[in-house]
Protein backbone atom coordinates (compact mmCIF):
# COMPACT_ATOMS: atom_id res chain seq x y z
CA UNK A 1 0.00 0.00 0.00
CA UNK A 2 1.29 3.50 -1.05
CA UNK A 3 2.25 5.90 1.41
CA UNK A 4 -0.10 9.06 0.43
CA UNK A 5 1.81 12.84 1.36
CA UNK A 6 0.44 14.69 4.53
CA UNK A 7 -1.58 17.20 3.92
CA UNK A 8 -1.98 19.04 7.01
CA UNK A 9 0.48 18.75 10.20
CA UNK A 10 0.24 20.47 13.98
CA UNK A 11 3.75 20.35 15.28
CA UNK A 12 4.19 21.28 19.33
CA UNK A 13 1.18 23.29 18.89
CA UNK A 14 -0.33 25.09 21.51
CA UNK A 15 -3.63 27.54 21.89
CA UNK A 16 -4.51 29.72 24.75
CA UNK A 17 -7.66 32.01 25.06
CA UNK A 18 -5.93 34.27 27.43
CA UNK A 19 -4.64 32.55 30.44
CA UNK A 20 -6.86 29.15 29.15
CA UNK A 21 -4.72 26.65 27.78
CA UNK A 22 -7.04 25.20 25.26
CA UNK A 23 -4.95 22.84 23.01
CA UNK A 24 -2.10 21.04 24.48
CA UNK A 25 1.31 20.60 22.62
CA UNK A 26 -0.78 18.83 19.61
CA UNK A 27 1.16 16.27 16.91
CA UNK A 28 -0.98 15.20 14.38
CA UNK A 29 -0.17 14.62 10.14
CA UNK A 30 -3.33 14.23 7.82
CA UNK A 31 -3.14 12.90 4.78
CA UNK A 32 -4.17 14.00 1.65
CA UNK A 33 -7.67 13.08 -0.35
CA UNK A 34 -8.46 11.50 2.99
CA UNK A 35 -11.30 11.96 5.85
CA UNK A 36 -9.95 12.95 9.75
CA UNK A 37 -12.35 12.58 11.95
CA UNK A 38 -12.21 14.48 15.37
CA UNK A 39 -13.95 13.18 18.36
CA UNK A 40 -13.96 14.30 21.85
CA UNK A 41 -16.06 15.11 24.93
CA UNK A 42 -17.55 18.88 24.86
CA UNK A 43 -15.15 21.07 25.44
CA UNK A 44 -11.99 18.81 24.84
CA UNK A 45 -10.83 21.43 22.04
CA UNK A 46 -11.79 19.85 19.11
CA UNK A 47 -13.48 22.97 17.23
CA UNK A 48 -10.67 24.65 18.41
CA UNK A 49 -8.22 22.77 16.41
CA UNK A 50 -10.50 22.62 13.97
CA UNK A 51 -10.08 26.43 13.65
CA UNK A 52 -6.76 26.82 13.95
CA UNK A 53 -6.22 25.30 10.65
CA UNK A 54 -8.19 27.93 8.39
CA UNK A 55 -6.92 30.32 11.25
CA UNK A 56 -10.38 31.42 11.90
CA UNK A 57 -9.49 32.12 15.85
CA UNK A 58 -7.25 35.06 14.67
CA UNK A 59 -9.58 37.73 15.62
CA UNK A 60 -10.89 36.27 18.95
CA UNK A 61 -9.21 38.70 21.24
CA UNK A 62 -6.55 37.30 23.49
CA UNK A 63 -6.71 34.10 21.44
CA UNK A 64 -2.93 32.76 20.86
CA UNK A 65 -0.94 29.65 19.41
CA UNK A 66 2.35 28.43 19.74
CA UNK A 67 4.07 26.25 17.26
CA UNK A 68 3.62 24.98 13.61
CA UNK A 69 0.73 24.09 11.43
CA UNK A 70 1.85 23.32 8.07
CA UNK A 71 -0.63 23.26 5.11
CA UNK A 72 1.57 21.21 2.19
CA UNK A 73 4.49 21.67 4.36
CA UNK A 74 4.59 25.72 4.15
CA UNK A 75 3.71 26.96 8.38
CA UNK A 76 0.17 28.78 8.31
CA UNK A 77 0.80 30.95 11.32
CA UNK A 78 3.94 32.50 9.24
CA UNK A 79 3.68 36.11 8.68
CA UNK A 80 4.34 36.07 4.97
CA UNK A 81 0.57 34.13 4.63
CA UNK A 82 -2.62 35.92 3.95
CA UNK A 83 -5.33 34.75 6.15
CA UNK A 84 -8.24 35.41 2.74
CA UNK A 85 -5.70 33.13 0.61
CA UNK A 86 -5.50 30.51 3.35
CA UNK A 87 -9.08 30.27 4.00
CA UNK A 88 -9.66 30.12 -0.23
CA UNK A 89 -7.11 26.86 0.59
CA UNK A 90 -9.00 25.70 3.69
CA UNK A 91 -12.56 25.87 3.12
CA UNK A 92 -15.31 25.39 6.19
CA UNK A 93 -18.24 24.64 7.00
CA UNK A 94 -20.19 24.97 10.39
CA UNK A 95 -22.14 23.11 12.67
CA UNK A 96 -25.52 25.70 12.03
CA UNK A 97 -26.31 26.35 8.23
CA UNK A 98 -25.18 29.85 7.67
CA UNK A 99 -26.07 30.76 3.98
CA UNK A 100 -25.73 34.77 3.54
CA UNK A 101 -29.64 36.44 3.60
CA UNK A 102 -29.14 36.19 -0.09
CA UNK A 103 -30.47 34.05 -3.38
CA UNK A 104 -28.91 30.77 -3.74
CA UNK A 105 -26.78 31.63 -6.85
CA UNK A 106 -25.93 34.35 -4.95
CA UNK A 107 -24.43 32.20 -2.38
CA UNK A 108 -22.88 29.72 -4.33
CA UNK A 109 -20.97 32.39 -6.32
CA UNK A 110 -19.88 34.37 -3.43
CA UNK A 111 -16.51 33.16 -3.11
CA UNK A 112 -15.71 33.54 -6.33
CA UNK A 113 -17.48 37.18 -6.98
CA UNK A 114 -15.44 38.08 -4.07
CA UNK A 115 -12.38 36.97 -5.99
CA UNK A 116 -13.09 39.93 -8.78
CA UNK A 117 -15.03 37.00 -11.14
CA UNK A 118 -17.62 39.11 -13.02
CA UNK A 119 -18.48 37.12 -15.88
CA UNK A 120 -21.77 35.44 -15.47
CA UNK A 121 -21.44 32.48 -17.59
CA UNK A 122 -17.71 31.39 -15.67
CA UNK A 123 -20.49 32.36 -12.64
CA UNK A 124 -23.43 30.05 -13.80
CA UNK A 125 -20.80 26.94 -14.53
CA UNK A 126 -19.13 26.95 -11.27
CA UNK A 127 -22.70 27.04 -9.53
CA UNK A 128 -23.99 24.46 -11.62
CA UNK A 129 -21.01 22.19 -10.94
CA UNK A 130 -21.06 22.82 -7.28
CA UNK A 131 -24.63 22.43 -6.68
CA UNK A 132 -24.39 18.76 -8.33
CA UNK A 133 -21.13 17.97 -6.12
CA UNK A 134 -23.17 18.41 -3.61
CA UNK A 135 -26.20 16.62 -4.95
CA UNK A 136 -28.79 19.84 -4.60
CA UNK A 137 -28.23 20.68 -8.71
CA UNK A 138 -31.96 18.95 -9.13
CA UNK A 139 -33.20 20.48 -6.07
CA UNK A 140 -32.49 23.93 -6.39
CA UNK A 141 -31.95 24.53 -10.19
CA UNK A 142 -35.43 26.34 -10.23
CA UNK A 143 -35.12 28.16 -7.38
CA UNK A 144 -31.42 29.93 -7.49
CA UNK A 145 -33.07 33.50 -7.49
CA UNK A 146 -34.94 32.49 -4.70
CA UNK A 147 -33.85 33.08 -0.53
CA UNK A 148 -31.24 30.39 0.14
CA UNK A 149 -32.80 31.02 3.32
CA UNK A 150 -35.98 29.39 1.93
CA UNK A 151 -34.34 26.43 1.90
CA UNK A 152 -34.99 23.21 4.10
CA UNK A 153 -31.88 23.10 6.57
CA UNK A 154 -30.41 20.22 5.47
CA UNK A 155 -30.49 21.70 1.91
CA UNK A 156 -28.85 25.29 3.31
CA UNK A 157 -26.24 22.79 4.77
CA UNK A 158 -25.42 21.01 1.63
CA UNK A 159 -25.65 25.01 0.09
CA UNK A 160 -22.91 25.83 1.91
CA UNK A 161 -21.03 23.16 1.26
CA UNK A 162 -20.90 23.96 -2.44
CA UNK A 163 -20.44 27.32 -1.50
CA UNK A 164 -17.36 26.32 0.05
CA UNK A 165 -16.49 23.61 -2.92
CA UNK A 166 -17.31 26.63 -5.41
CA UNK A 167 -13.75 28.68 -4.93
CA UNK A 168 -11.71 24.58 -5.07
CA UNK A 169 -10.30 24.55 -1.93
CA UNK A 170 -7.78 21.42 -1.53
CA UNK A 171 -8.81 21.29 2.51
CA UNK A 172 -12.97 21.13 3.80
CA UNK A 173 -12.92 21.43 7.16
CA UNK A 174 -16.62 20.49 9.05
CA UNK A 175 -17.62 21.43 12.54
CA UNK A 176 -20.50 19.16 13.20
CA UNK A 177 -21.55 19.77 10.02
CA UNK A 178 -24.88 17.04 10.32
CA UNK A 179 -25.65 18.13 14.13
CA UNK A 180 -28.53 20.15 13.32
CA UNK A 181 -30.15 17.73 10.83
CA UNK A 182 -32.21 15.15 10.35
CA UNK A 183 -31.41 11.73 9.91
CA UNK A 184 -31.94 11.55 5.94
CA UNK A 185 -30.35 14.85 5.61
CA UNK A 186 -27.55 13.75 7.49
CA UNK A 187 -27.24 10.43 5.59
CA UNK A 188 -27.29 12.27 2.12
CA UNK A 189 -24.37 14.61 4.10
CA UNK A 190 -22.03 11.49 4.77
CA UNK A 191 -22.56 10.09 1.01
CA UNK A 192 -21.66 13.36 0.20
CA UNK A 193 -18.29 13.35 2.42
CA UNK A 194 -17.50 10.03 0.85
CA UNK A 195 -17.64 11.36 -2.42
CA UNK A 196 -15.40 14.58 -1.95
CA UNK A 197 -13.14 12.76 -0.60
CA UNK A 198 -11.62 11.87 -3.76
CA UNK A 199 -10.78 15.04 -4.39
CA UNK A 200 -10.86 16.87 -1.40
CA UNK A 201 -8.75 16.68 2.08
CA UNK A 202 -11.85 16.59 4.80
CA UNK A 203 -11.22 17.18 8.48
CA UNK A 204 -14.67 16.67 10.55
CA UNK A 205 -15.81 16.95 13.59
CA UNK A 206 -18.40 14.78 14.86
CA UNK A 207 -19.94 13.70 18.24
CA UNK A 208 -21.64 10.71 16.62
CA UNK A 209 -19.12 7.53 16.78
CA UNK A 210 -21.61 6.05 13.99
CA UNK A 211 -20.77 8.81 12.02
CA UNK A 212 -16.99 8.85 12.44
CA UNK A 213 -16.89 5.28 11.94
CA UNK A 214 -18.92 5.62 8.64
CA UNK A 215 -17.42 8.43 7.03
CA UNK A 216 -13.47 8.91 8.24
CA UNK A 217 -9.91 6.99 7.54
CA UNK A 218 -8.49 7.88 10.45
CA UNK A 219 -9.87 8.97 13.93
CA UNK A 220 -8.03 11.69 16.55
CA UNK A 221 -9.75 11.21 20.21
CA UNK A 222 -8.97 14.72 22.27
CA UNK A 223 -9.27 14.67 25.60
CA UNK A 224 -8.86 17.83 28.31
CA UNK A 225 -7.23 19.57 24.93
CA UNK A 226 -4.86 16.77 24.54
CA UNK A 227 -4.54 14.59 21.78
CA UNK A 228 -5.01 11.18 23.37
CA UNK A 229 -4.77 8.96 20.62
CA UNK A 230 -4.85 9.20 16.65
CA UNK A 231 -5.28 5.90 14.76
CA UNK A 232 -6.69 4.59 11.72
CA UNK A 233 -10.40 4.78 12.69
CA UNK A 234 -11.25 0.76 11.93
CA UNK A 235 -8.52 -0.15 14.27
CA UNK A 236 -9.32 2.68 17.28
CA UNK A 237 -12.91 1.62 17.03
CA UNK A 238 -11.71 -2.26 17.19
CA UNK A 239 -8.88 -1.89 19.55
CA UNK A 240 -8.43 1.09 20.99
CA UNK A 241 -4.92 1.88 22.73
CA UNK A 242 -6.01 4.19 25.50
CA UNK A 243 -8.65 2.95 28.44
CA UNK A 244 -10.07 7.29 27.85
CA UNK A 245 -10.59 6.17 24.06
CA UNK A 246 -12.31 2.46 24.65
CA UNK A 247 -14.69 4.47 27.38
CA UNK A 248 -15.11 7.29 25.19
CA UNK A 249 -16.12 5.11 21.93
CA UNK A 250 -18.40 2.71 24.02
CA UNK A 251 -20.11 5.27 25.51
CA UNK A 252 -19.25 5.29 28.87
CA UNK A 253 -18.44 9.01 29.34
CA UNK A 254 -18.52 12.44 27.24
CA UNK B 1 -47.00 47.35 51.50
CA UNK B 2 -50.62 47.82 49.63
CA UNK B 3 -50.90 51.13 49.76
CA UNK B 4 -47.22 52.22 48.87
CA UNK B 5 -47.51 50.44 45.48
CA UNK B 6 -51.13 51.68 45.16
CA UNK B 7 -48.83 55.11 45.83
CA UNK B 8 -46.49 53.66 42.99
CA UNK B 9 -49.03 53.24 40.91
CA UNK B 10 -50.59 56.02 40.65
CA UNK B 11 -47.96 58.47 40.03
CA UNK B 12 -46.75 56.12 37.31
CA UNK B 13 -50.43 56.79 35.57
CA UNK B 14 -50.43 60.41 36.32
CA UNK B 15 -47.11 60.99 34.97
CA UNK B 16 -48.05 58.75 32.02
CA UNK B 17 -51.29 60.64 31.19
CA UNK B 18 -49.65 64.45 32.32
CA UNK B 19 -47.25 63.30 28.73
CA UNK B 20 -50.51 62.45 26.91
CA UNK B 21 -52.13 65.54 27.60
CA UNK B 22 -49.08 67.71 27.24
CA UNK B 23 -48.45 65.85 23.58
CA UNK B 24 -52.08 66.18 22.89
CA UNK B 25 -52.41 69.98 24.08
CA UNK B 26 -49.40 71.04 22.18
CA UNK B 27 -50.87 69.77 19.23
CA UNK B 28 -53.89 70.95 19.68
CA UNK B 29 -52.28 74.43 20.10
CA UNK B 30 -50.22 73.95 16.59
CA UNK B 31 -53.48 72.78 14.98
CA UNK B 32 -55.93 75.47 15.78
CA UNK B 33 -53.67 78.44 15.58
CA UNK B 34 -52.79 76.73 11.89
CA UNK B 35 -56.41 76.38 11.25
CA UNK B 36 -56.72 80.17 11.73
CA UNK B 37 -53.57 80.68 9.66
CA UNK B 38 -54.92 78.99 6.43
CA UNK B 39 -58.19 80.78 6.77
CA UNK B 40 -56.50 83.84 5.57
CA UNK B 41 -53.86 82.69 3.42
CA UNK B 42 -54.84 79.24 1.21
CA UNK B 43 -52.98 75.99 1.49
CA UNK B 44 -52.07 76.18 -1.99
CA UNK B 45 -50.36 79.35 -1.55
CA UNK B 46 -48.73 77.99 1.21
CA UNK B 47 -47.34 74.99 -0.79
CA UNK B 48 -46.73 76.74 -3.96
CA UNK B 49 -45.54 80.55 -3.51
CA UNK B 50 -41.67 80.62 -4.11
CA UNK B 51 -41.49 83.57 -1.71
CA UNK B 52 -42.03 84.04 2.32
CA UNK B 53 -41.77 87.52 3.18
CA UNK B 54 -44.50 87.07 6.10
CA UNK B 55 -43.11 90.26 7.99
CA UNK B 56 -42.15 92.71 4.89
CA UNK B 57 -44.69 94.96 3.24
CA UNK B 58 -45.34 93.01 0.65
CA UNK B 59 -46.17 89.43 2.41
CA UNK B 60 -46.09 86.27 0.82
CA UNK B 61 -46.34 83.23 2.42
CA UNK B 62 -45.11 80.14 0.33
CA UNK B 63 -43.06 77.71 2.87
CA UNK B 64 -40.53 76.49 -0.15
CA UNK B 65 -37.70 78.46 1.10
CA UNK B 66 -37.81 77.65 4.27
CA UNK B 67 -38.01 73.87 3.39
CA UNK B 68 -35.40 74.10 0.45
CA UNK B 69 -33.00 75.78 3.21
CA UNK B 70 -34.24 73.26 5.96
CA UNK B 71 -33.34 70.41 2.94
CA UNK B 72 -30.49 71.99 2.29
CA UNK B 73 -28.47 71.51 5.62
CA UNK B 74 -29.55 68.75 6.48
CA UNK B 75 -28.60 66.48 2.99
CA UNK B 76 -25.19 68.73 3.68
CA UNK B 77 -25.43 67.62 6.94
CA UNK B 78 -26.38 63.98 6.00
CA UNK B 79 -23.49 63.57 3.50
CA UNK B 80 -21.34 64.54 5.96
CA UNK B 81 -22.22 62.29 8.79
CA UNK B 82 -23.07 59.13 6.85
CA UNK B 83 -20.03 58.26 5.48
CA UNK B 84 -17.76 58.77 8.35
CA UNK B 85 -20.80 57.47 10.68
CA UNK B 86 -20.76 54.52 8.71
CA UNK B 87 -16.72 54.03 8.60
CA UNK B 88 -16.93 54.32 12.10
CA UNK B 89 -19.30 51.72 12.82
CA UNK B 90 -17.44 49.29 10.75
CA UNK B 91 -14.41 49.80 12.24
CA UNK B 92 -15.28 49.98 15.24
CA UNK B 93 -17.36 46.67 15.07
CA UNK B 94 -14.29 44.62 12.60
CA UNK B 95 -11.38 45.90 13.07
CA UNK B 96 -11.25 47.68 16.36
CA UNK B 97 -10.03 45.75 19.50
CA UNK B 98 -12.62 45.16 21.86
CA UNK B 99 -10.61 47.53 25.01
CA UNK B 100 -10.10 50.64 22.14
CA UNK B 101 -14.20 50.23 21.06
CA UNK B 102 -15.06 50.37 25.11
CA UNK B 103 -13.42 53.51 25.28
CA UNK B 104 -13.71 55.28 21.55
CA UNK B 105 -17.84 54.80 21.93
CA UNK B 106 -18.45 56.91 24.99
CA UNK B 107 -15.55 59.60 23.66
CA UNK B 108 -17.88 59.95 20.29
CA UNK B 109 -21.23 60.52 22.56
CA UNK B 110 -19.30 63.45 24.24
CA UNK B 111 -19.76 65.00 20.49
CA UNK B 112 -23.68 64.66 20.97
CA UNK B 113 -23.89 66.05 24.30
CA UNK B 114 -21.94 69.43 23.40
CA UNK B 115 -24.48 72.08 23.41
CA UNK B 116 -25.88 73.19 20.14
CA UNK B 117 -24.86 76.63 20.51
CA UNK B 118 -21.33 75.90 20.80
CA UNK B 119 -21.49 74.04 17.45
CA UNK B 120 -23.37 77.15 15.90
CA UNK B 121 -20.83 79.81 17.10
CA UNK B 122 -17.85 76.96 16.48
CA UNK B 123 -19.46 76.97 12.59
CA UNK B 124 -19.56 80.68 12.68
CA UNK B 125 -16.85 81.84 13.67
CA UNK B 126 -14.26 78.88 12.96
CA UNK B 127 -15.88 77.11 9.97
CA UNK B 128 -16.94 79.65 7.55
CA UNK B 129 -13.71 81.75 7.84
CA UNK B 130 -11.63 78.48 7.60
CA UNK B 131 -13.48 77.46 4.48
CA UNK B 132 -13.47 80.86 3.14
CA UNK B 133 -9.93 80.50 2.29
CA UNK B 134 -10.29 78.64 -0.35
CA UNK B 135 -14.14 79.28 -1.36
CA UNK B 136 -13.89 83.90 -1.85
CA UNK B 137 -17.70 83.92 -2.74
CA UNK B 138 -18.68 81.71 0.42
CA UNK B 139 -20.84 84.40 2.37
CA UNK B 140 -20.32 84.69 6.17
CA UNK B 141 -23.62 82.98 6.52
CA UNK B 142 -24.39 80.24 4.63
CA UNK B 143 -25.80 76.56 4.40
CA UNK B 144 -22.69 74.93 3.56
CA UNK B 145 -20.62 75.55 7.08
CA UNK B 146 -24.28 75.07 8.84
CA UNK B 147 -24.24 71.81 7.69
CA UNK B 148 -21.36 70.18 8.10
CA UNK B 149 -20.97 70.98 11.44
CA UNK B 150 -24.54 69.74 12.12
CA UNK B 151 -23.25 66.73 10.09
CA UNK B 152 -20.60 66.42 12.95
CA UNK B 153 -22.97 66.79 15.77
CA UNK B 154 -24.81 63.79 14.49
CA UNK B 155 -22.04 61.46 13.39
CA UNK B 156 -21.83 59.92 16.82
CA UNK B 157 -26.14 58.68 16.03
CA UNK B 158 -25.17 57.38 13.20
CA UNK B 159 -22.02 55.25 14.27
CA UNK B 160 -23.43 54.26 17.44
CA UNK B 161 -26.49 53.36 15.75
CA UNK B 162 -24.96 51.35 12.84
CA UNK B 163 -22.68 50.00 14.93
CA UNK B 164 -25.58 48.61 17.19
CA UNK B 165 -26.40 47.15 14.09
CA UNK B 166 -24.11 45.49 13.06
CA UNK B 167 -23.28 43.72 15.77
CA UNK B 168 -26.64 42.30 15.66
CA UNK B 169 -25.81 39.89 12.56
CA UNK B 170 -25.40 36.97 13.85
CA UNK B 171 -21.64 35.49 13.85
CA UNK B 172 -22.48 32.34 12.14
CA UNK B 173 -22.44 34.99 8.54
CA UNK B 174 -19.55 37.28 9.42
CA UNK B 175 -17.35 33.62 9.94
CA UNK B 176 -19.11 32.28 6.97
CA UNK B 177 -17.77 35.74 4.64
CA UNK B 178 -14.67 34.75 6.37
CA UNK B 179 -14.03 31.20 5.80
CA UNK B 180 -14.63 31.85 2.17
CA UNK B 181 -11.67 34.00 1.94
CA UNK B 182 -13.22 37.44 2.50
CA UNK B 183 -11.49 40.29 3.60
CA UNK B 184 -12.48 42.14 6.91
CA UNK B 185 -13.23 44.92 4.04
CA UNK B 186 -15.44 42.56 1.45
CA UNK B 187 -16.89 41.45 4.74
CA UNK B 188 -17.99 44.39 5.87
CA UNK B 189 -19.17 45.71 3.38
CA UNK B 190 -20.71 42.67 1.11
CA UNK B 191 -21.92 40.50 4.04
CA UNK B 192 -22.47 42.87 7.25
CA UNK B 193 -24.00 46.32 5.95
CA UNK B 194 -26.33 44.34 3.64
CA UNK B 195 -27.47 42.14 6.71
CA UNK B 196 -27.56 45.24 8.71
CA UNK B 197 -29.28 47.46 6.51
CA UNK B 198 -32.60 48.63 8.03
CA UNK B 199 -31.03 49.19 11.52
CA UNK B 200 -28.60 51.48 9.06
CA UNK B 201 -31.24 53.13 7.17
CA UNK B 202 -33.40 53.44 11.30
CA UNK B 203 -30.29 55.60 12.14
CA UNK B 204 -30.36 57.52 8.74
CA UNK B 205 -33.73 58.48 9.16
CA UNK B 206 -32.94 59.42 13.01
CA UNK B 207 -30.45 61.35 12.01
CA UNK B 208 -32.19 62.98 9.13
CA UNK B 209 -35.38 63.81 11.22
CA UNK B 210 -32.83 64.95 14.02
CA UNK B 211 -30.98 67.85 11.43
CA UNK B 212 -33.95 68.82 10.27
CA UNK B 213 -35.11 70.22 13.96
CA UNK B 214 -31.89 71.14 14.43
CA UNK B 215 -31.96 75.03 15.15
CA UNK B 216 -29.48 76.52 17.53
CA UNK B 217 -26.58 75.68 14.47
CA UNK B 218 -28.58 77.20 11.34
CA UNK B 219 -30.16 79.82 13.20
CA UNK B 220 -26.42 80.97 13.83
CA UNK B 221 -24.47 80.27 11.33
CA UNK B 222 -27.00 79.63 7.92
CA UNK B 223 -28.47 83.22 8.02
CA UNK B 224 -32.01 84.62 8.40
CA UNK B 225 -32.51 84.84 4.72
CA UNK B 226 -35.69 82.95 3.09
CA UNK B 227 -34.44 82.16 0.03
CA UNK B 228 -35.37 79.18 -2.42
CA UNK B 229 -32.14 77.75 -3.73
CA UNK B 230 -29.64 74.59 -3.63
CA UNK B 231 -26.30 76.95 -3.30
CA UNK B 232 -24.98 76.30 0.04
CA UNK B 233 -22.73 79.46 -0.44
CA UNK B 234 -25.50 82.07 0.09
CA UNK B 235 -27.02 82.94 3.80
CA UNK B 236 -30.65 80.72 4.20
CA UNK B 237 -33.10 80.16 6.25
CA UNK B 238 -34.74 76.96 7.88
CA UNK B 239 -37.75 76.16 9.23
CA UNK B 240 -36.58 76.50 13.03
CA UNK B 241 -34.67 79.41 11.84
CA UNK B 242 -37.84 81.54 11.20
CA UNK B 243 -39.82 79.66 14.38
CA UNK B 244 -37.12 81.00 16.42
CA UNK B 245 -36.39 85.00 14.36
CA UNK B 246 -40.52 85.27 14.90
CA UNK B 247 -40.32 84.31 18.68
CA UNK B 248 -38.04 86.58 20.03
CA UNK B 249 -38.74 89.61 17.72
CA UNK B 250 -41.64 92.18 18.38
CA UNK B 251 -44.34 90.53 16.24
CA UNK B 252 -47.62 91.15 18.37
CA UNK B 253 -49.42 87.96 19.23
CA UNK B 254 -52.59 86.78 17.39
CA UNK B 255 -51.86 88.68 13.97
CA UNK B 256 -51.38 86.68 10.78
CA UNK B 257 -47.27 87.30 10.80
CA UNK B 258 -47.53 86.16 14.62
CA UNK B 259 -49.69 82.31 13.27
CA UNK B 260 -46.86 82.04 10.53
CA UNK B 261 -45.17 80.37 12.88
CA UNK B 262 -47.68 77.54 14.00
CA UNK B 263 -48.16 77.21 10.21
CA UNK B 264 -44.37 76.59 9.52
CA UNK B 265 -44.34 74.70 12.90
CA UNK B 266 -46.86 72.10 11.55
CA UNK B 267 -45.03 72.00 8.09
CA UNK B 268 -41.84 70.54 10.66
CA UNK B 269 -44.19 68.63 12.61
CA UNK B 270 -45.15 66.65 9.78
CA UNK B 271 -41.52 66.15 8.67
CA UNK B 272 -40.54 64.71 11.52
CA UNK B 273 -43.39 62.80 12.40
CA UNK B 274 -43.36 60.95 8.74
CA UNK B 275 -39.77 60.40 9.64
CA UNK B 276 -40.07 58.95 13.33
CA UNK B 277 -42.26 56.61 12.31
CA UNK B 278 -40.82 55.46 9.25
CA UNK B 279 -38.08 54.48 11.09
CA UNK B 280 -40.54 53.13 13.34
CA UNK B 281 -41.97 50.92 10.31
CA UNK B 282 -38.67 50.04 8.85
CA UNK B 283 -37.87 48.54 12.80
CA UNK B 284 -41.03 46.56 12.73
CA UNK B 285 -40.96 45.55 9.66
CA UNK B 286 -37.23 43.93 9.87
CA UNK B 287 -36.84 42.99 13.55
CA UNK B 288 -37.86 38.97 12.73
CA UNK B 289 -35.12 38.96 10.73
CA UNK B 290 -32.60 37.71 13.99
CA UNK B 291 -34.71 37.08 16.51
N1 LIG C 1 -13.82 32.29 22.50
C1 LIG C 1 -13.40 31.60 23.58
N2 LIG C 1 -12.91 32.25 24.65
C2 LIG C 1 -12.49 31.57 25.74
N3 LIG C 1 -12.52 30.23 25.86
C3 LIG C 1 -13.01 29.53 24.82
C4 LIG C 1 -13.47 30.17 23.62
N4 LIG C 1 -13.90 29.22 22.77
C5 LIG C 1 -13.70 28.04 23.41
N5 LIG C 1 -13.16 28.21 24.63
C6 LIG C 1 -12.80 27.15 25.60
O1 LIG C 1 -11.89 26.28 25.01
C7 LIG C 1 -12.19 24.94 25.31
C8 LIG C 1 -12.34 24.15 24.03
O2 LIG C 1 -13.48 24.63 23.34
P1 LIG C 1 -13.93 24.04 21.95
O3 LIG C 1 -15.03 24.88 21.45
O4 LIG C 1 -12.75 23.85 21.10
O5 LIG C 1 -14.50 22.60 22.41
P2 LIG C 1 -15.16 21.47 21.52
O6 LIG C 1 -14.37 20.25 21.72
O7 LIG C 1 -15.39 21.93 20.14
O8 LIG C 1 -16.54 21.29 22.27
P3 LIG C 1 -18.00 20.96 21.65
O9 LIG C 1 -18.00 19.50 21.38
O10 LIG C 1 -18.93 21.31 22.75
O11 LIG C 1 -18.18 21.80 20.44
C9 LIG C 1 -13.44 24.96 26.16
O12 LIG C 1 -13.08 24.80 27.50
C10 LIG C 1 -14.02 26.32 25.94
O13 LIG C 1 -14.64 26.79 27.10
MG1 LIG D 1 -17.13 22.47 18.98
Amino acid sequence: MSKKPYKLEARNLNAYYGGFHALKDINIAMEEKAVTAFIGPSGCGKSTFLRTLNRMNDYIDGFRVEGDILLDGRDIYNKDIRVDELRKEVGMVFQKPNPFPKTVFENVVYGLKIQGIKDKKVLAEAAESSLRKTALWEEVKDKMDKSALALSGGQQQRLCIARALAISPSVVLMDEPTSALDPISTAKIEELIYELKNDYTIVIVTHNMQQAGRVSDQTAFFYMGELVEYAKTKTMFTSPKHERTQNYITGRFG
Amino acid sequence: MRVQERIIEGLLWLSAVITIFVTVGIIWVLLSESLTFFSEVSVLDFLTDKQWTPLFAEKHFGILPLVAGTLLTTAIAISVALPIGLTIAIYLNTYAPAGFRATIKPMLEILASIPTVVYGFFALTVVTPFLQTFIPNLAGFNSLSAGIVMGIMIIPMISSLSEDAISAVPKSLREGAYGMGATRFQTAFGVLVPAASSGILVSIILAISRAVGETMIVAIAAGQQPRLTANPLVPVETITTYIVQVSLGDVPHGSLEYRTIFAAGITLFIFTFALNNLSFWIRKKYQEKYD
